[in-house]
């Protein structure tokens, strides 16, 4: 343990510590920028300077290691001089654009200037003047607004192993740029949005869709429907300020009655669908040599992945279109002929935790049902705003259940949310598919869990089925890697392209830490234990739909609707 | 009458530099064989005892350097030779690499020995494409002679990027990335090039090691200023009669370097201001002449000695215009990595050169002062807590200058 004095408080912390960490641990608050507590130190913002005795030159505390007998001070008039010039010499090249900026009230440098009573800028603003960069339905950049702590780089490189974002110039003309290209969409970008989380300020965000919605729902004619997906429930709580996993399904569906919708339904409708055709793709593969180890192919950040990183591993992929998709065909036909309702007429509005979604319901490719299949996709994150914009009071919310025929589920389908939850889902229906026996303990623990990638057997009737998960790309990179060198031991693998899952999701609330992914993860298996009914098959809407409509897993109508082909997406690559 | 002392320049014009027979006829690599038949300890022992300290402008002891690198365990260490060369007005490394490329390398291999290292690289200035041809053609010949041993040496070039002086960045840029400072610590002798303990040294600072090893610590410590012996090379520009370079013992005073090696100002005009270490140098004033031209010395008038270029401006110069010209320059080379340099060096050129279009205020004279003084504690590096040091020095000790300037 190393002994030191911050700020007149003694203390000790563990050798290898930083003066933000040993401040902590003693409860005084040091501000930062570029530092993020599940990223790199990278000491580029110089903010957090403190005085350490003996040094003439102010010292970060997310990178100076402690030594004994330092003597620290975090708040002199020299550390506070020396904060405020830095944070005017940002912020004077920051448009000074708050009100209408997408972070409004929950941006790092807005923060930082009021807690440093930031007042008449001494420095001229002076701002870069680019265009935003709109190039794709999903994620956009105002490369005027960011502060170049290098955070999104960082997370689009080792985090996500995409490396769609990197650095340009110098100096004062150093920029945050998309590689090999001018912008995002000619980049390798995934649309996974993890650079949303990683990004302090408005330098990026999601394309927002709240002005479509709002038309569609003031057009009498249009018969507004959402899709709501199970990593949603469990996020949104934080948008309007309860606690993660707080938020009752059936105030959220009264909630969203109140904005508008017409019909509210669940995508994990579509989740125990996707569990029915996946799980019977899987066993197709397995008796009759088809290409292994299987890809899940839910996550569209990962197909994009995966397309654009690995077309040689296209045949992997599950045809299995993802539950938004799955819902989105079924929705403008059989829900609509049950309804007895013109399928022109529907708007369909999926709500995910998810920005690669939007781009997703835009491929050419996802209009089986005769229309585009999903009009608009709203972020979680844009369900936070229409929830505060209809100013809901979930006090005296009264609250309402899904409409029917796609608005049942499973415990099996709300996994889908967490990594390793499709897995167990599948396997938790697979097992009885192919036994005929009842699975005792529907439990797969070993799929659960944070950490990048987990591994798993399971023995059906004699055959040994390997599977293993990987959430993050950078650890979907190993795996991959592992099938391309002809060295995957596995059958089955899931992907999930957010660190976490779609809990974790790029729309989902801004998470600065993972330890929130964690408690949301949490609360996805505490939700999971709550249904009565806890196996895809099992879901009474979906022996429905098998009898009524779709006849059997794999079967033509399902071909139709339910699968999908991938195409290399030929991008230019570093 | 102070005189030149050649050490590092021992062999100026006295060889062939493209001929490897010419250094060994001169007792060329005989230092590095004596090494070799001493400790590695003892080696350290000697540079640390003979006080050398670093010519790049950091005044780091040498030997210490080395005492850090050799008590780290690795597998695999590494010498540099810092050769990026960027002062403005700065050509020592430059005149010794063409006139003497082996003393150089004999240092390194010198240094490869003691701490354990079998690699080395010169890390040459993009600016010198010439250069590179002759430090090759060297160490092609060293090789064919096996006189290096088991030690590697290797060329890297820059890109024309001014912080890749500063040695984290050079190793950065070695490793093919951008070229930008790294956090410290871990320090280069710590983890290095490619993570590795490494040893970065001036290419003046290697020059000296042979002489040192062959002469013996007390002979070297003997020399100049007790607390930073040896010689300087410095690099006269401006307003001399001799605009040429010379070698001095550390305990020469910035008086006789302008009068007596530069042969004073010409025109017989008064003489106002010397600018010492390049760019990233103090200007000082006529009371100040009387200072030697030592590390410490210059410390306590609150300059640098820096790389030794020695910029002299006569009565008839404009300071202000010299000094935004100056803010510009570090405008141009910040690597944009942390706030108060990115943004910093793009205010402080943009605030002098209102200053000196004579549309400033005393309310920017102040602004630059409250800038540069927290520039100067808490950039990331060298480049950007140097970058006012022109103007700081300026407004400090040419007040009326600016006062003229004034709106």
């Amino acid at each position: 343990m190393i002994n030191l004095i911050i700020d007149g408080i003694k203390t000790s912390v563990p050798d290898g510590s930083t003066i933000l960490q040993a401040a902590q641990k003693v409860g005084i608050h040091i501000p930062t920028l570029c530092a993020h507590p599940d990223r790199n130190v990278k000491s580029n913002c110089r903010i957090c300077v403190c005085e350490v005795e003996g040094s003439k030159l102010l010292q970060t505390a997310c990178s100076q290691p402690v030594f004994e007998g330092m003597v620290v001070k975090t708040r002199s008039p020299k550390v506070i001089e020396a904060r405020r010039i830095i944070l005017e010499l940002i912020l004077s090249n920051h448009p000074q654009d708050c009100l209408n900026c997408i972070r409004n009230v929950n941006c790092e440098l807005q923060h930082l200037a009021k807690e440093y009573c930031i007042r008449e800028n001494p420095f001229k603003l002076k701002t870069k003047g680019l265009p935003k960069d709109y190039s794709t339905p999903a994620i956009f950049r105002d490369p005027n607004k960011c502060v170049l702590c290098r955070r999104c780089v960082e997370t689009c490189t080792i985090i996500q192993g995409v490396g769609a974002l990197g650095l340009e110039n110098r100096g004062y003309h150093t920029m945050i740029v998309p590689s090999m290209g001018k912008n995002l969409g000619d980049s390798p970008c995934v649309m996974c949005g993890q650079c949303i989380h990683a990004c302090p300020v408005g330098a990026i965000g999601e394309v927002e869709y709240i002005d479509e919605l709002m038309e569609a729902i003031a057009d009498p004619d249009t018969i507004v429907v959402t899709q709501i997906a199970p990593a949603v429930r469990v996020a949104i709580g934080e948008e309007v300020g309860m606690k993660t996993g707080e938020m009752p399904m059936n105030k959220l569906v009264a909630a969203l009655r109140q904005i508008g919708f017409d019909y509210v339904l669940h995508t994990n409708f579509t989740a125990d669908l996707t569990i029915m055709e996946e799980g019977h793709e899987l066993l197709q593969r397995l008796t009759t040599g088809g290409i292994l180890p299987m890809f899940t192919s839910c996550s569209p950040g990962w197909i994009n992945f995966c397309e654009t990183y690995y077309p040689d591993l296209l045949d992997n992929l599950s045809t299995c279109k993802s539950p938004q998709q799955m819902f989105g065909a079924l929705l403008k036909t059989y829900w609509a002929d049950k309804m007895n309702i013109d399928a022109k007429k529907i708007f369909s509005v999926s709500i995910m935790p998810c920005t690669a979604k939007k781009y997703e319901a835009f491929r050419p490719e996802m209009n089986a049902s005769g229309y585009q299949d999903v009009d608009i996709v709203l972020t979680t994150r844009e369900l936070g705003r229409l929830l505060r914009l209809c100013e809901i009071d979930f006090d005296k919310v009264e609250p309402s259940e899904f409409d029917p025929w796609m608005g049942d589920y499973t415990g099996a389908a709300v996994i889908f949310g967490a990594s390793g939850g499709v897995m167990e889902a599948a396997l938790r229906t697979v097992y009885e598919v192919v036994t005929q026996e009842e699975l005792k303990d529907v439990n797969f623990t070993e799929t659960r869990g944070f950490q990048g990638i987990k591994e798993a057997e399971v023995d059906l009737n004699g055959t040994v089925v390997k599977v293993a998960i990987a959430n993050g790309l950078s650890n979907a990179r190993k795996l991959m890697d592992q099938v391309r060198a002809g060295e995957s031991p596995y059958h089955f693998i899931e992907i999930m392209a957010c660190p976490g899952g779609c809990i974790g999701g790029g729309g989902q609330p801004i998470t600065r830490s993972n330890i929130k992914r964690e408690e949301r993860i949490a609360n996805i298996y505490i939700e999971d234990e709550q249904c009565a009914i806890r196996k895809s098959h099992e879901n009474p809407e979906i022996k429905m739909i098998y009898e009524e409509f779709l006849h059997e897993p794999l079967g033509h109508k399902s071909h139709e609707l339910l699968h999908t082909h991938y195409h290399a997406k030929n991008k230019r690559l570093i | 009458m102070a005189e030149e002392m050649r050490v590092v320049l021992r062999n100026y014009g006295k060889i062939n530099p493209l001929k490897i027979t010419d250094y060994l006829s001169v007792g060329g690599y005989e230092a590095l064989k004596k090494a070799r038949t001493m400790t590695r300890k003892a080696v350290i022992e000697e540079i640390i005892q003979s006080k050398l300290r670093g010519r790049g402008g950091a005044g780091f002891n040498t030997g210490q350097k080395w005492a850090f690198a050799h008590k780290t365990q690795d597998d695999q260490k590494y010498v540099i030779c810092n050769a990026d060369e960027g002062e403005p007005g700065t050509y020592k490394d430059r005149m010794l690499m063409e006139n003497d490329p082996h003393a150089i390398f004999e240092g390194m291999a010198i240094c490869g020995y003691a701490i354990g290292a079998n690699k080395g690289y010169v890390y040459c200035r993009g600016e010198y494409p010439h250069l590179i041809t002759i430090l090759k053609t060297a160490i092609y010949q060293a090789k064919q002679h096996g006189i290096l041993g088991d030690f590697d040496i290797e060329v890297r070039t820059g890109a024309g990027a001014f912080v890749c002086g500063e040695e984290t960045a050079l190793l950065e840029s070695i490793e093919g990335h951008r070229g930008e400072p790294r956090i410290r610590p871990p320090f280069p002798t710590q983890k290095g090039l490619w993570q590795k303990p490494t040893v970065v040294n001036n290419v003046e600072t290697l020059a000296n090691i042979p002489v040192i090893i062959d002469k013996g610590a007390a002979h070297f410590a003997a020399i100049g200023a007790p607390t930073y012996p040896g010689t300087k090379i410095l690099t006269l520009t401006g307003d001399v009669n001799n605009r040429t370079f010379f070698e001095i013992p550390t305990n020469t005073t910035i008086r006789e370097v302008i009068f007596e090696f530069g042969g004073g100002i010409p025109g017989d005009k008064k003489f106002k201001a010397v600018q010492i270490g390049g760019a990233s140098g103090a200007f000082i004033a006529a009371n100040s002449l009387d200072t030697q031209i030592s590390f410490d010395a210059m410390s306590a008038i609150n300059s640098t000695l820096g790389s030794g270029a020695v910029y002299v401006l006569d009565e008839t110069r404009d300071i202000i215009d010299v000094t935004t010209r100056i803010a510009r320059f570090f405008e141009h080379e910040s690597c944009g990595k942390c706030a108060p340099c990115r943004e910093g060096t793009a205010r402080l050129h943009e605030l002098m050169w209102k200053l000196n279009s004579g549309r400033g205020s005393a309310k920017d004279i102040t602004l630059l002062k409250k800038l540069g003084r927290v520039m100067s504690i808490t950039c990331l590096c060298g480049l950007g807590q140097a970058a006012p040091t022109a103007i700081l020095t300026t407004i400090e000790r040419f007040s009326d200058d600016y006062e003229a300037k004034l709106m």
